[in-house]
């Protein structure tokens, strides 16, 4: 549609996804405003691109932390929710953006609107994750992520040679560590006694998180929820 | 004298060392917050432990850092896949003879699995911290934390807890149902910074000439850019232009510590990205550091002193080499550098096995028969195999070796 003065809206974004009603849009921006964390993320914007010169993913994807800034400021619900689904996966967390003279934090509004997506079961985030079920699973059950089991060739082959040399040698060089609570373990970065497992399985019931993860993956809460339930059921 | 012209003067100004007034600091200090919620009652407040020594930050307020009786909160990367980096920061603390608290009551800040994908909220992380902050005020230990992201991660969640009530009455009832209290330390220390309190002693007990290095550091994003004004800056390092650790603990050591154009940027571990989408991490790590490094600076090593930038930029280069891009740096922490001139075993201790750049023209530099350590350590590994040693213990490692030629 041609911009007429009748159509003209500056500075918002047009509707690119018609599929979705606006009164959803808006609940997802309204949930993404009454985070406890979005005025301590979001200032104001002088649009001077301090934070794009900083931005790592600025430099490899059209992604932009001013935009992000930006389009949540103007509570632009269309772009917001552009950014919902094409944007926000781009972002390294690096937080190079926080040298923003406002002291805005994009990669936190990152954040914050990563969590909205994730609970409210968005395909975009899903796809975004596909493949990172397996790291999920290993911190959330076991309390610590990147074990050396994870090290594995076909996972990482642009590691070169190391990688296989490594996992021939995985068990031999696990024990050749001095360190107590990392020596001889491979399917876990370092020792987590299970008293401390059992704590972690309760905050994830109580702060909600197994309930994002339903939305995300089922079957992965399903596996969870199984071995956590019954752990706590014998602790 | 000619009048200088503006932008002389700006210039001028800029050559002088910054020097912070913390009247004058843009933000509050945390320590007063939680010194008032510590006197409502609704938090216990951790001490620091005496032996400390204080450092300015970066608007010029004073840091405690405890020099023992630390708590080690370790890293998923390290243990995970850099054990060198993990097993020197004890190594280095055994040399000493201080005393700390290695606990399996800990789990992950489970950050790098939230930076990545969001599963999680405020109050999950939030109370995930609190939990391992209880731990460690059980045991009468402080926390020293080993991973930037666990660092920064919960610098930012203190921010929130202090600030929102709501969020500690929720983390509080999480609490409660494990018997714990909501404890939080009076400073979040990173080892680094513990690096930095001790580098004059590394530097007396030195064994291997480092004088003929020269390294490039890569500052952590997450020590340094999250809640910026909680990390260390000295007027003598950049002119207090850029964090003081590594680098000040670098030149302590002899090694002449270049400059490269790209410091402020990132190592493109980007978290989700490292794992799932490489093509971006490895480009960054290559095309921003790598090989502006090399370009400008040509070092035998880079520093740095956190999780992801050592696996980052070491494990890229591989795939950059197949493109012939100029790559070829090998890649340590602060600790592991520390330990190995304070002779610290290469293999046993400093875990060079577990790097993939090549790092041997860098031990042959400093002229360490990097060979016959490595012989020594197949010997350790031989009779683990064969069941007649069960692993490499501190017994085996803690003797510093003259690491010779």
């Amino acid at each position: 549609m041609p911009t007429t003065l009748e159509n003209w809206n500056p500075g918002k974004a047009e509707n690119r996804h018609p599929d979705v009603t606006y009164e959803e849009k808006e609940r997802l921006f309204l949930e993404i405003k009454n985070d406890i964390r979005y005025h301590d993320f979001l200032y104001g914007c002088y649009e001077c691109g301090i934070c794009v010169s900083a931005c790592p993913s600025a430099r490899f994807y059209d992604f932009s932390p001013r935009v992000i800034a930006q389009a949540v400021a103007r509570e632009d619900v269309e772009r917001v929710y552009d950014i919902l689904t094409e944007d926000i996966w781009n972002c390294a967390q690096c937080f190079s953006c926080v040298r923003c003279p406002r002291q805005n934090n994009p990669g936190g509004l990152v954040t914050i609107l990563r969590e909205v997506s994730i609970k409210n079961g968005l395909q975009e985030s899903k796809d975004a994750l596909q493949g990172y079920s397996r790291v999920i699973y290993k911190v959330m059950l076991k309390g610590n992520q990147v074990s050396p089991d994870m090290l594995q060739p076909d996972f990482f082959p642009d590691w070169g040679p190391w990688v296989q040399n490594f996992s021939q040698n995985m068990h031999v060089w696990r024990k050749a560590i001095p360190m107590d609570s990392i020596r001889g373990l491979t399917d876990v970065a370092w020792r987590v006694e299970r008293k401390t497992l059992l704590e972690l399985y309760t905050i994830w019931f109580e702060s909600g998180n197994m309930d994002i993860i339903k939305e995300l993956d089922e079957s992965l809460y399903d596996l969870l929820v199984d071995v956590m339930k019954e752990e706590l059921e014998e602790g | 004298m000619t009048e200088l012209t503006t932008v002389e003067q700006i210039l001028e100004k800029k050559s002088h060392p910054v020097t912070r007034d913390a009247e004058a600091a843009p933000t509050q200090d945390m320590h007063e917050l939680l010194y008032e919620l510590e006197a409502k009652g609704e938090i216990i407040l951790q001490k620091v432990p005496e032996p400390y020594v204080e450092f300015t930050t970066k608007y010029g307020r004073k840091k405690k850092i405890p020099i023992e009786h630390t708590w080690h909160h370790k890293s998923c990367g390290h243990c995970g896949h850099i054990p060198g980096y993990a097993s020197s920061i004890l190594w280095l603390h055994r040399q000493f003879g201080l005393d700390y608290h290695d606990p399996t009551d800990q789990t992950s800040c489970t950050g790098w699995n939230y930076y990545a994908s969001a599963a999680s909220n405020a109050v999950g992380q939030a109370s995930v911290m609190a939990r391992n902050f209880a731990a460690a005020y059980e045991t009468g230990y402080f926390p020293l934390i080993h991973c930037g992201t666990s660092f920064g991660h919960y610098k930012e969640i203190r921010e929130q807890l202090v600030h929102h009530k709501e969020l500690r009455d929720e983390v509080r009832r999480i609490l409660d149902k494990m018997g714990k209290p909501l404890v939080i330390p009076e400073e979040i220390v990173h080892y680094s910074e513990w690096v930095y309190a001790m580098r004059q002693k590394f530097a007396e007990r030195q064994l291997v000439d480092m004088s003929s290095i020269t390294a490039t550091v890569h500052p952590a994003c997450h020590y340094y850019k999250i809640i910026a004004e909680d990390a260390i800056y000295d007027p003598e390092i950049y002119g207090g232009q850029r964090t003081a650790v590594v680098t000040a603990v670098l030149q302590e050591l002899g090694i002449n510590v270049a400059d490269y154009s790209t410091w402020f940027d990132c190592c493109g571990f980007g978290f989700r990205h490292v794992l799932v989408q490489r093509d971006f991490t490895r480009s960054f790590a290559v095309l921003r550091k790598i090989e502006v490094m090399k370009n400008e600076a040509n070092p035998d090593v880079t520093i740095t002193h956190d999780t992801g930038c050592v696996t980052t930029l070491d494990k890229s280069q591989f795939a950059a080499k197949a493109h012939e891009r100029k790559v070829g740096i090998p890649v340590l922490s602060d600790a592991q550098i520390a330990a190995l001139a304070m002779g610290a075993h290469p293999f046993r201790v400093v875990q060079f096995h577990w790097h993939s750049t090549d790092w041997r023209p860098f031990l042959e530099k400093l002229g360490i028969n990097w060979q016959k350590y490595w012989d020594e350590f197949q010997t350790d590994l031989d009779a683990i195999r064969a069941g007649t040693k069960s692993g490499i213990t501190w017994q085996d490692a803690d003797q510093p070796i003259k690491l010779t030629a």
